[in-house]
């Protein structure tokens, strides 16, 4: 009989670790652990119990699957009123909503709770890169399309794509299909085939090239943003360069849609108590994250306005029908 | 001199009692988790995560339990490879091909201890390595383009034939269904889906893990039901419990042979453990003058597959720390770690927080000991789980099966693709086709396509590229001899013996 518990007490186990019922909210990173969904879940979760925004610790379950639409269909479909329940976005989401990339589902089904830091876009070149700046990449880019290919951390026809092509169609260069672009897993991966000259540039985000700007293997020839990101004020912007390009991937959370308006107060009140934290600004500034505020109905408003704009470009670029 | 300085700062963190009452937790929770079938060492460690918020651990300590916990998983999976046939992650399932039969013989506790201690040499020399030479180790992955990771795979399923199986058209016929298994999801270079049906749980293709757990748990569950008990796997002998010092002095050079196989393949980002441990076996296979037992329990093929495997864990860990690049699952999980630590990985990690570093690859050794300590003189306990019996048995490995998988994603969707892999595994036990080129096919099919397929953007469609640098002729060559060498050795070899 005593054998008997022994070989069952292995499986209790397993089940309580599943099953850990110590937390009364939790957070979805739509993704496995490691990367941006959640980086934001596990931050964002740590630094609201720390201060005392939220009275309990978030649990934090990471849902693989479909490029966030698992996740997706999961709240809108399973979760739809649960108070209790944040899931990670960035600005992939909105990508993969625009491009209708969730099987049918759209922005409207969730309610997007806010963002407290964007991801700022860069243009990477390995440190013995003859190009020095932006245009000289992309004359290069536009006068020999077939020897100059770009490697980034999402699929073609994701944000890291869009980011070189919109800033060539700033340049008048439309011939988009030209151009070369390597998905492969993650900032890191792309850095590292950038740097052994497979590829003549990167296109990401600075948080996956920080390490490597410190120690000097890379330059950075632009960041997509509006003015130039604390820390590092020696990186030019794309506008400075005349390229009027500005894309960050910005972090934030969704709730269910049919969650109550108190609960949604609730969050958003927890968030922007986050947001405005000297914790969260340490781990935006250790992670090459700037600033990007924006909480409650006004976010809402600015990811239909960024998804009108990715579905456009989606629809010129030929990456959607 | 810096070297000493640097280890003396490791180990004035490790030891203390903190710390090290950690690394100990990490590594009894790891080799259970490890020996669980269906929860692996990346599921495992993301679970505990949340546990290392709750204890307030500082960046050092969370990195100590979580990296305890990863070694001990790589520890424990070789239990239930060999006491039950089933793999407890997908590493240890090279170590079924012999393992298992060796324990069938009577061999268990001689098998536990053996992987045990080769466990302790690949993972202890891997350490060994990361210390010495992660700065300069890390510089290997920028030589790897597409090209050269297209080579590396091809000459993981060269290597492959006969594997698991007198006849290679099996083993062939199984890697071409893992191949196309491997083909499911969203094709990442056209943002098509493939054999998805339009199902979104497809879209990120299938997880290894259901593929293992259901080819191999749920597969001995249905052989148990249809012979009502008699025909099942289940029920090896003990045997009788000592240390083998014999097979141990025997496989030493195997075990140092496959450390360094193992060693590099984890090293390289996209291969890990378990083409660290399906080359040391092979390798060790083709160099061995007698291969013939090789499946049957031969030793080798017990130590090889194990110390491969700890030592890729070990590799792995070098771009992690260097790169940024995590090599596996579990080093993802480890990266995300340590940026909620609010630690970039990166080429100035070693410089800017030795501690942590240092900390690690101190508590690194140490967990080894640990480790050892616990595998070896607790194989008496493990060999207990042979003395229940199989109807008590095998509904709690059916239970923690579907408790493992339903945790990884939450996804009911994922158990019945598991029950669906242990209909497939059936089937293909009844027609003597191998299951383990199968999840290799799964495993690394995708790798070697994606790779493939990079190399054909990069160089506008010209094959020539595939062959433009010398590391990647290297491997084709290796990858070609790996082919053609068995074809004329077996002809050579057979000559001897007259059919009939």
């Amino acid at each position: 009989m005593i054998k008997k518990i022994k070989s069952f007490a292995a499986g209790l186990l397993v089940t309580f670790f599943a099953a850990t019922s110590l937390f009364s909210a939790e957070c979805i990173a739509p993704a496995n652990p490691g990367g941006g969904w959640d980086f934001t879940c596990r931050t964002i979760t740590k630094i609201m119990y720390d201060i005392g925004a939220y009275d309990s610790p978030i649990q934090v379950t990471n849902m693989a699957g479909g490029g966030g639409g698992l996740a997706y269909g999961h709240v809108v479909n399973e979760r739809n009123t649960d108070d209790n329940l944040i899931v990670a976005a960035s600005s992939a989401t909105a990508t993969r909503l625009a491009q209708n990339a969730y099987s049918g589902m759209t922005y409207d089904q969730v309610r997007f709770l806010g963002a407290i830091g964007a991801d700022p876009g860069v243009i990477v070149v390995a440190a013995d890169s003859p190009y020095k700046n932006l245009n000289d990449l992309l004359d290069a880019v536009i006068a020999d399309p077939a020897n100059h290919a770009f490697a980034g951390g999402s699929a073609a026809g994701g944000f890291d794509h869009l980011k070189v092509l919109m800033a060539l169609g700033k340049k008048g260069f439309t011939d988009i299909a030209k151009v070369k672009y390597i998905g492969v897993d993650g900032d890191a991966d792309a850095i590292t085939q950038t740097v052994g000259g497979f590829t003549a540039a990167m296109t990401g985000d600075i948080s996956g090239v920080v390490g490597f700007i410190k120690s000097g293997d890379v330059r950075v020839l632009a960041s997509f943003t509006d003015e130039r990101i604390p820390g590092f004020e020696d990186i030019p912007t794309a506008k400075e360069q005349g390229i009027d390009v500005v894309a960050v991937n910005w972090r934030g959370l969704y709730t269910p849609k049919g969650a109550s308006d108190a609960s949604y107060k609730k969050w958003t009140e927890a968030l922007r108590k986050v947001g405005d934290s000297p914790e969260w600004k340490k781990a935006m500034e250790a992670n090459g994250l700037a600033p990007f505020n924006k909480v409650g109905p006004n976010f809402q408003d600015y990811v239909v306005g960024v998804m009108a704009e990715v579905q456009a470009l989606s629809k010129e670029l030929g990456v959607m029908k | 001199m810096e070297l000493i300085q640097n280890l003396a700062l490791g180990f004035g963190i490790a030891l203390t009692l903190t710390t090290l009452s950690l690394a100990i937790v990490g590594c009894i929770l790891g080799t259970i988790i490890g020996a669980l079938p269906g929860l692996g060492p990346s599921n495992g460690v993301a679970i505990l995560i949340p546990l290392a918020f709750t204890l307030e651990l500082d960046a050092t300590q969370a990195l100590v339990l979580m990296t305890s916990v990863y070694y001990g998983a790589m520890y424990g999976g070789r239990i239930s490879s060999i006491l039950l046939n089933i793999p407890g992650d997908e590493p240890a399932m090279m170590t079924t091909l012999d393992g298992y039969p060796m324990a069938k013989k009577g061999r268990a506790g001689d098998a536990l201890v053996l992987s045990g201690v080769s466990s302790f040499v690949g993972a202890f020399l891997a350490t060994i390595g990361l210390m010495l030479l992660a700065p300069i180790l890390a510089r290997v992955a920028f030589y790897f383009g597409p090209a050269e990771y297209f080579a590396l795979y091809l000459l993981a399923f060269c290597t492959l034939g006969g594997i698991g199986s007198e006849n290679q058209a099996k083993s062939a016929i199984a890697v071409c269904l893992g191949l196309g298994i491997s083909m499911i999801g969203v094709d990442n270079s056209t943002g098509m889906t493939r054999f998805t049906g339009g199902n979104l749980h497809l879209y990120d293709g299938v997880d290894f893990l259901v593929a293992i757990v259901g080819l191999f748990a749920v597969t001995e569950i249905f052989v148990f039901i249809e012979s009502r008990g008699k025909d099942s796997a289940i029920g090896v002998k003990l045997g009788k419990i000592s240390i083998p010092f014999k097979d141990i002095i025997a496989t030493r050079w195997t075990m140092l042979r496959a450390t360094i196989v193992g060693f590099i393949a984890g090293v390289l980002p996209g291969a890990g453990a378990s083409l660290g441990s399906f080359l040391a076996y092979m390798s060790e296979k083709s160099l061995a003058k007698e291969k013939k037992f090789f499946g049957t329990g031969d030793i080798r093929g017990v130590a090889a597959p194990e110390a491969g495997n700890n030592a890729a864990a070990g590799g792995a860990l070098v771009p992690m720390l260097t790169l940024g690049v995590p090599g596996s699952g579990t080093t993802a999980v480890l990266l995300a770690l340590l940026m909620t630590l609010n630690i970039t990985p990166g080429p100035l990690l070693f410089n800017e927080r030795p501690e942590v570093v240092w900390g690690l690859i101190a508590t690194l050794l140490i967990a080894n000991f640990v480790l050892l300590i616990l595998n070896v003189p607790l194989v008496k306990i493990f060999t207990k789980i042979l003395q229940v019996p199989a109807s008590f048995l095998l509904p709690g490995v059916a239970m923690v099966s579907f408790v493992g998988i339903y945790s990884l994603s939450g996804s009911y969707f994922d158990l019945l693709l598991m029950i669906g892999f242990g209909v497939l595994g059936f089937t293909l036990r009844k027609l003597k086709i191998p299951a383990v080129p199968v999840i290799l096919g799964i495993l690394l099919g995708g790798h070697m396509e994606v790779s493939l397929r990079r190399a054909m953007v990069l160089s506008n469609g010209d094959w020539t590229y595939l062959f433009n640098s010398y590391i990647s002729v290297g491997l084709w060559i290796a990858a070609f001899i790996g082919f053609v060498a068995p074809i004329f050795l077996r002809s050579y070899l057979k000559k001897p013996t007259p059919i009939g």
